[in-house]
């Protein structure tokens, strides 16, 4: 964990209330796909934390929703702006365990750190599938990003408007995967988890108030006891999930 | 000494900067940040018998100037604090410490009390008698005077350590809390814990956190505990610790003007990890502008 002041180099809508903000400054502790950022808004007290889509060099990309108050102010600010940040927290993915043909699976805004990790598994001569769910069309990012790396990619959409119709694990049919990274919303994980008995590693969602495992606001239960999802997670082994109620 | 010491029931700090309960773990995981033995003391997570996960998530909500906690005091129980967390603590703080305390019933607090009693370390006991997260226990005990007093009774047979009960602001006049645990012998009281409250999310129609009321801290709560920090001090004799909304130097000053001897700091912590050692590298400065030489000659400075 570094505190650091990252300045604002771009950010514009990608899709439907999706934005794409790529920042520069000291990330040398932005060290694993899956890490996540703590960001500090003017007239917010609890900071926002974001996953880590991309680190290249000294620009870090991130994409986020606005949902709520903090994110359409984030989406508000300009080049040049300084942000403070808490930078390089959470687990992030194991690239180690992948196998020579891992599968990414990305819902919604789950999708970002899946990209980070893809060029990486790509670098090392993976073969990498991904599979990106939305709910529309208008919501689709990133499908040519994924492309460009040399991913083989499936776009789901739930209306069928773009892609395949369905949800994300109606695209595991047919396909030849050795482990699954996913992200997205938690019916989506609990759906996959469901669908597919391959091991992976799932990264999971919480409000935080720390983000840095002091609070113990973001707890959760696994088969290896409490886990605080800013520290020990957010990406938590499949075998280790544990699904409440 | 130096012009920041203070002495709080007998034990000199070098500062009167503590981070408050439940934001500053067991303190290894700051001293991965900085050498927290900068800090005049902390109050470490609070201590039941048995082990907790506390309440389900959502446990943490934004506020304007402020944030909601609904954790309930989650920790792995008085055992494993001493064989586990105690130990991690000791190799990298080395000053006296403050065990912050918390029970469901009189003979959990003794329970838990009589067990941290031997661990040299500790300093003092903060005992908890005002958690707003928490149900049949917690805050129960530390808004009525009497069932207060019962505990305040219940540790001191315990220990031999300066005890200092942590008040709860949700009561008409914590004054009276105060003077009932003084009269039983308690060697200071802390105060404030949180305020009770809560957020509703328009989207689902729903309240926001899991628990349904959670505790508000944060600058937002600031004014509220000074005024109470500055009514105790006035109402019983033993030092008043501070907290609420601290954020700065400068707050630590009011506080100090207002009535306590020391000083803590909570959700600061969570906001920026080094906020309490910032505040006392900010106080020298702070002091020279309002031509203070030394901290503890202000203490209850406006009360007079």
């Amino acid at each position: 964990m570094k505190q650091t002041v990252l300045t604002v180099q771009d950010n514009q809508p990608i899709a439907k209330s999706v934005w794409k903000m790529t920042l520069s400054g000291d990330l040398s502790d932005v060290t694993r796909p899956g890490q996540f950022v703590n960001l500090k808004l003017d007239g917010f007290y609890l900071r926002r934390p974001i996953s880590v889509c991309d680190k290249d060099g000294d620009t870090l990309t991130l994409i986020y929703k606005t949902v709520g108050d903090g994110t359409r102010a984030l989406a508000g600010y300009g080049k040049g702006k300084e942000i403070d940040c808490l930078t390089g927290l959470g687990n992030g993915y194991d690239v180690l365990k992948s196998g020579d043909a891992p599968l990414l699976v990305g819902g919604g805004v789950g999708v970002p750190p899946l990209y980070w990790l893809a060029k990486t598994l790509l670098a090392e001569g993976k073969r990498v599938t991904a599979i990106l769910g939305f709910n529309t069309k208008d919501e689709v990012f990133y499908e040519n990003e994924f492309r460009a790396l040399g991913a083989n990619v499936t776009v789901t959409t739930v209306d069928g408007s773009c892609g395949q119709k369905g949800f994300v694990t109606d695209a595991l049919a047919g396909l030849d995967f050795t482990y699954v990274y996913a992200c997205g919303p938690e019916p989506m994980l609990r759906a996959l988890y469901r669908a597919t008995k391959t091991d992976g590693q799932y990264s999971f969602e919480r409000r935080m108030g720390c983000g840095f495992g002091a609070c113990m606001g973001c707890t959760c239960k696994t088969i290896a006891g409490n886990k605080r999802i800013c520290r020990e997670g957010p990406v938590l082994e499949r075998k280790e999930i544990l699904w409440e109620d | 000494m130096g012009r920041l010491s203070v002495s709080l029931c007998g034990i000199e700090l070098d500062n009167p900067v503590i981070p408050a309960s439940g934001t500053f773990g067991y303190g290894y995981e700051f001293a991965e940040y900085y050498d927290i033995n900068e800090l005049g003391s902390f109050s470490f997570k609070g201590t039941t018998a048995a082990p907790r996960f506390g309440n389900v998530t959502p446990r943490i909500a934004e506020t304007p100037a402020g944030m909601l906690n609904a954790v309930g005091l989650q920790n792995p129980g008085v055992d494993r604090v001493i064989s586990e967390e105690l130990p991690k603590m000791k190799r990298v703080y080395h000053k006296p410490v403050m065990a912050n305390v918390s029970g469901f019933s009189l003979g959990e607090y003794a329970e838990v009390v009589e067990k941290l009693d031997g661990e040299k370390q500790i300093g003092w006991f903060e005992v908890n008698i005002s958690c707003p997260n928490v149900h049949g226990g917690g805050m129960s005990f530390g808004t009525d005077p009497r069932a207060a007093a019962e505990v305040t009774r219940t540790v001191r047979s315990k220990t031999k350590k300066p005890i200092i009960l942590k008040l709860s602001p949700n009561v008409t006049d914590i004054t009276e809390i105060a003077r009932a645990v003084e009269s039983e012998g308690a060697d200071g009281v802390a105060l404030i814990n949180t305020l009770l409250g809560m957020r509703i999310d328009l989207a689902r129609r729903k309240p926001l956190l899991g628990n349904v009321t959670g505790g508000l801290s944060g600058p937002a709560v600031f004014p509220v505990a000074l005024r109470m920090v500055y009514q105790t001090a006035r109402a019983v004799k033993i030092p008043v610790v501070g907290m609420g909304g601290v954020s700065r130097a400068e707050d630590v000053i009011e506080m100090m003007l207002a009535g306590a001897t020391a000083v803590e700091v909570g959700a600061a912590n969570l906001i920026d990890p080094f906020a309490s050692r910032k505040i006392i590298r900010d106080l020298p400065g702070v002091m020279d502008k309002y031509k203070i030489e030394n901290l503890k000659d202000i203490i209850g400075g406006a009360n007079k």
